[in-house]
């Protein structure tokens, strides 16, 4: 019999229709992948009993005919998203042992699909960073291997330190890796500077962050609400699409998600791209910037063009000051919302002499120092005298990058077209002593979308000269994320999927 | 602009975490490594520009105001550190 977890998700549901195997048969395969990856450590929790039940109940309704979109397809949850009964932390020790008592809504929609939940993921410490060595449970490994290592060398290196092997990127790490090295069909990600997209593009699989309101915020640990949006990493255009197909729509529990139809996404995956328009913005073209990010890039546009699109030069002007908005708008919303880590409600809790000796001492002794860093800062932008010279500053200059963006989409265009990271993945600990802004130029490219507001997917284009892949990324208009899904299908086709050896 | 020592230690004492001494300098370089970071922001022209405040133009719907939730005292105190008879614990606030 065929290893069921190298399946992609489109392909394990054709094999659940056909009866080739069951649902509890499929999701007993990945569970003993999980197990065999535990070095990875990309699962944070394993839910095998929950999962086998999960199974066992999706083979009884297609028993009875009752066959949901995602029906007894096993998915990862990034552990950002809240789940009845299992515990959730952000990968924070502030959470500790914090076991919702309700369900996400974008969750609930995937079981309302049929979808069985395996475990979850790591990420970064509520979902800040971009290699995911900030969470709480250590780093999560890319299945990539680095260049030139054979088996041996990266097993070795797994088995002790794991220097020199490979990051996922952030914050989603734990969601590519375990999709990357076939841990689960598909997994959940959030993306609030490009958390989906950046481990999608280190680890060869496609992420979506969809348009902000596409998706219920609702009961997922909120990081920066302005810009924070759920979305799906997968194997491949098609399984994206039909598991941002499944999470989308509206939620009356997020004033911020938009009553608005969902679309079959997967219809629009395979859909000829003839005559649609793409620019290629020329402030992406960055300072040393590798040149096979260049030729990736040049690379991606042929690909679109040969299939009947047409390319246009474009201006975002505004670009190069995304990123240090961002850092001033994230960290703002970041300390307002983790102001509810108090040590009373729940989570951890440090006994101090007094009310404010105990939330002192519980936030020092819970938050990582990233985390620490970055609620400073947004405590110092918002606070009297300066808010008006960083936060609405910075406010401003997000109506400039959306504008770009209008301005463009004005003239006819209906994609844009970008790389996704500026390089390749980075060995684990090679940036921790680094100055903290190296890590964030890591979301150059892709934070601009956050703070637009707009849909953006990344999907592999290439690899670089050892093999590892690299990212493109298309960013579209508002609430047309089926021209994304068009497009990307179209360089999958011609870019083939990037795929790693089970070395671990 | 850049912080200085004493900002620092208001900073971490407004955003209620505790810092030892020892980590002040270490804190204050990072922090002043991103305002510097940000600093560019200085160059672009907002004369007349709006703060945006919302990403998706959309009306704030409006419900019925009438109770859709509750009675779920147990739920809402399963993750307490410490509560007594559905109430969180915490130490004595006042005199």
């Amino acid at each position: 019999m065929t290893d069921l977890t190298t399946l992609t998700l489109d392909e394990a549901r054709k094999g659940l229709d056909a009866k080739t195997f069951t649902a509890v048969d499929l999701t007993k395969a990945f569970l003993s992948a999980m197990e065999a990856a535990r070095p990875l450590n990309a699962y944070v929790l394993e839910t095998a009993e929950k999962a086998l039940d999960m199974a066992k109940a999706s083979d009884a309704r297609r028993a009875n005919g009752q066959v949901g979109r995602l029906e007894g397809i096993p998915l990862g949850i990034k552990d950002l998203f809240g789940t009845d009964g299992t515990r959730t932390t952000a990968c924070s020790n502030i959470l500790g042992n914090f076991v919702p008592q309700y369900e996400s809504t974008v969750t609930s929609q995937l079981w309302r699909e049929g979808a069985v939940m395996l475990g979850k993921l790591n990420n970064d410490e509520f979902a800040m960073g971009s290699s995911n060595e900030t969470s709480a449970f250590g780093p999560v490994v890319n299945p990539f291997k680095p260049a030139n290592w054979d088996d041996a060398k990266a097993r070795a290196a797994l088995a002790g330190d794991k220097k020199g092997l490979l990051v996922p990127g952030g914050s989603s790490g734990g969601s590519a890796s375990a999709v990357a090295a076939n841990l689960c069909l598909g997994a959940t990600a959030t993306d609030t500077g490009g958390s989906i997209r950046q481990p999608a593009a280190f680890t060869g699989t496609v992420g979506i962050k969809p348009t902000y309101g596409r998706c219920s915020r609702w009961g997922i640990v909120a990081f920066a609400s302005s810009l924070d949006q759920a979305g799906p990493i997968a194997k491949t255009v098609k399984d994206a699409a039909a598991l941002m197909t499944a999470m989308a729509g509206h939620d009356p529990k997020d004033s911020t998600s938009v009553d608005m139809a969902v679309p079959d996404f997967e219809k629009a995956v395979g859909q000829s791209i003839a005559g649609k328009v793409i620019g290629i913005p020329r402030e992406y073209r960055v300072e040393g910037m590798p040149a096979e990010i260049e030729a990736l890039w040049k690379k991606g546009a042929e690909m679109l063009k040969s299939a009947g699109a047409k390319l246009v030069d474009v201006s975002l002007p505004h670009t190069k000051y995304a990123l240090p908005a961002y850092y001033i708008v994230a960290p703002a919303e970041a300390s307002s919302n983790l102001a509810r880590y108090d040590g009373v409600r729940y989570g951890l809790r440090v006994p101090g002499k007094d009310i404010v000796d105990l939330y002192q001492k519980t936030r020092a002794a819970g938050f990582g120092r990233e985390v620490k860093r970055r609620i400073m800062i947004g405590t110092y932008v918002l606070s009297a005298g300066y808010y008006d010279a960083y936060y609405i500053r910075a406010q401003k200059i997000r109506t400039l990058i959306k504008k770009d963006f209008e301005d463009v989409y004005a003239q006819g265009v209906d994609a844009i077209l970008t790389p996704a990271t500026p390089s390749a993945a980075f060995g684990i600990a090679e940036k921790l002593d680094a100055d903290p802004v190296e890590m964030y130029l890591n979301d150059i490219f892709t934070v601009t979308v956050n703070m637009a507001g707009l849909p953006g997917i990344a999907l592999p284009g290439g690899t670089d000269a050892s093999g590892l892949p690299l990212g493109l990324q298309l960013i579209g208009r508002p609430f047309d994320e089926e021209t994304l899904f068009s497009l990307a299908q179209v360089i999958e086709d011609q870019a083939g999927r990037i795929t790693t050896n089970r070395w671990w | 602009m850049s912080v200085d020592a004493a900002t620092t230690r208001r900073i971490a004492r407004l955003a209620r975490i505790e810092v030892p001494e020892s980590e002040i300098a270490g804190l204050q370089g990072e922090i002043n490594g991103i305002l510097g970071f940000v600093e560019q922001l200085n160059e672009v022209n907002i004369d007349g520009v709006e703060p945006m405040t919302s990403v998706t133009p959309m009306v704030l719907k409006m419900r019925d105001d009438i109770v859709t939730d509750g009675e779920k005292a147990a739920k809402v105190t399963a993750n307490a550190p410490q509560s007594e008879d559905h109430y969180f614990l915490v130490p004595k606030v006042v005199e």
